[in-house]
């Protein structure tokens, strides 16, 4: 890929209009960078993509910030970065500029809260999708330590509420182990 | 002041994990409880108003107060203020992944990693479907108080988007004009 001016306008363009649409928590920007990076321009693979949104839930501040920090540091380095963190950032600032003019009016508006009703579901669906899809991904691998880890994970991230920097720690763990232990089997059983 | 409104938000960007409302505590005590920028119930707004809108609540908090007291500069540091802490952190974790990843144990630990985000993915998303189709009321077996357009809005869009892997920002917009038409006569 070239990294022209137009390569980072494009780059600049796309979180942009991301970010202008991360309605509903900072989790909606992981759908809409796969779509957008993974599927339509084929920047980034699908298992980094995974990575990165590792990397992003690990590391405090905004999710929705660190993804795309991630993304622009990947694709153009710091340069990136910067360009991917101004087009996150300038929408939110616009637009709670002008709500800051009339916040009151903008807060009681009924046509707002009809839209953001309707769009709720939406949200909804568009990362159940995602979720199904790379759900899917994984079971089609057929090993059950990863399938195992996954229905683990949401059973201890939606029922019983556990910290996310606690969940990512021991997921890693148990995969870093499960590393180790293919590894020392494998060789004493060259040693045979 | 736009020093101590950097600070303010520096440390809140700093120390706010799991994203938006783990920071929310956080933010309240800065802006609200140490420096008197904006009351309880102007806070309980800027609340609202961020999720009404696009964006994380901490870029929102930060443009909010930062306007309020150092008009559109006032927004811009506090926001750098914000962005600046994950700023350094994620570009050292991203440095250091990209230099190790090629090792069998990075590896090992990035496998166990990728099915445990999926399954955080999947619970923010069963939670928001939750929040959309009971309307933030408690949830109930029987169904009551259940919201049947939201939930047909919801099946629209799912079974568009696995069918023809429809663009999520459409479903979305087309998703709320629908909320738009339909809800002024059953609510």
């Amino acid at each position: 890929m070239k990294k022209d001016i137009k390569f980072y306008f494009k780059l600049f363009a796309s979180t942009f209009y991301l970010s202008a649409f991360t309605f509903g928590g900072g989790f909606v920007i992981i759908p809409l960078m796969r779509k957008k990076f993974v599927d339509q321009y084929k920047w980034i693979d699908e298992k980094e993509m995974l990575d990165l949104t590792a990397i992003a839930q690990a590391s405090p501040g905004a999710i929705a910030v660190n993804a795309a920090i991630l993304v622009g540091y990947r694709l153009a380095g710091i340069l990136g970065a910067m360009i991917t963190i101004l087009g996150t950032v300038l929408p939110p600032l616009l637009i709670l500029s002008l709500i800051s003019l009339a916040y009151t009016e903008f807060r009681d508006s009924l046509i707002v809260k009809y839209v953001l009703r309707g769009m709720q579901a939406g949200v909804a669906a568009v990362i159940i999708d995602v979720v199904v899809t790379m759900g899917i991904d994984l079971i089609k691998e057929r090993k059950v330590l990863p399938i195992m880890v996954m229905l683990s994970s949401f059973v201890a991230a939606f029922f019983l509420h556990i910290n996310v920097i606690f969940m990512i720690l021991a997921s890693g763990m148990i995969g870093g182990m499960a590393m180790y232990y293919s590894k020392h089997i494998k060789k004493s059983g060259e040693g045979k | 002041m736009y020093l101590k409104l950097f600070w303010s938000f520096f440390q809140i960007g700093l120390f706010s994990f799991g994203g938006g409302y783990a920071a929310m505590p956080l933010i309240q005590n800065q802006v609200v409880d140490l420096n008197g920028w904006l009351t309880m119930s102007e806070f309980a707004d800027v609340i609202t108003i961020s999720q009404m809108t696009p964006g994380p609540i901490g870029i929102n908090a930060a443009t909010f107060v930062g306007i309020r007291i150092g008009g559109i500069q006032g927004a811009i540091v506090a926001t750098i203020g914000c962005v600046l802490p994950s700023c350094v952190i994620v570009l050292s974790l991203a440095y250091i992944y990209y230099k190790y990843r090629g090792l069998d144990t990075v590896q090992g630990v990035l496998n166990g990693l990728r099915p445990a985000v999926i399954a955080m993915i999947g619970s923010a998303g069963v939670a928001l479907m939750i929040l959309a189709f009971w309307n933030g009321k408690a949830m109930t077996i029987t169904g009551d108080g259940i919201d049947y357009v939201a939930v047909s809005i919801f099946t629209i869009a799912f079974v568009i988007l696995r069918k023809w892997k429809a663009n999520p920002i459409h479903i979305m917009v087309v998703a709320g004009l629908i909320g738009l038409c339909i809800y002024p006569f059953v609510l």
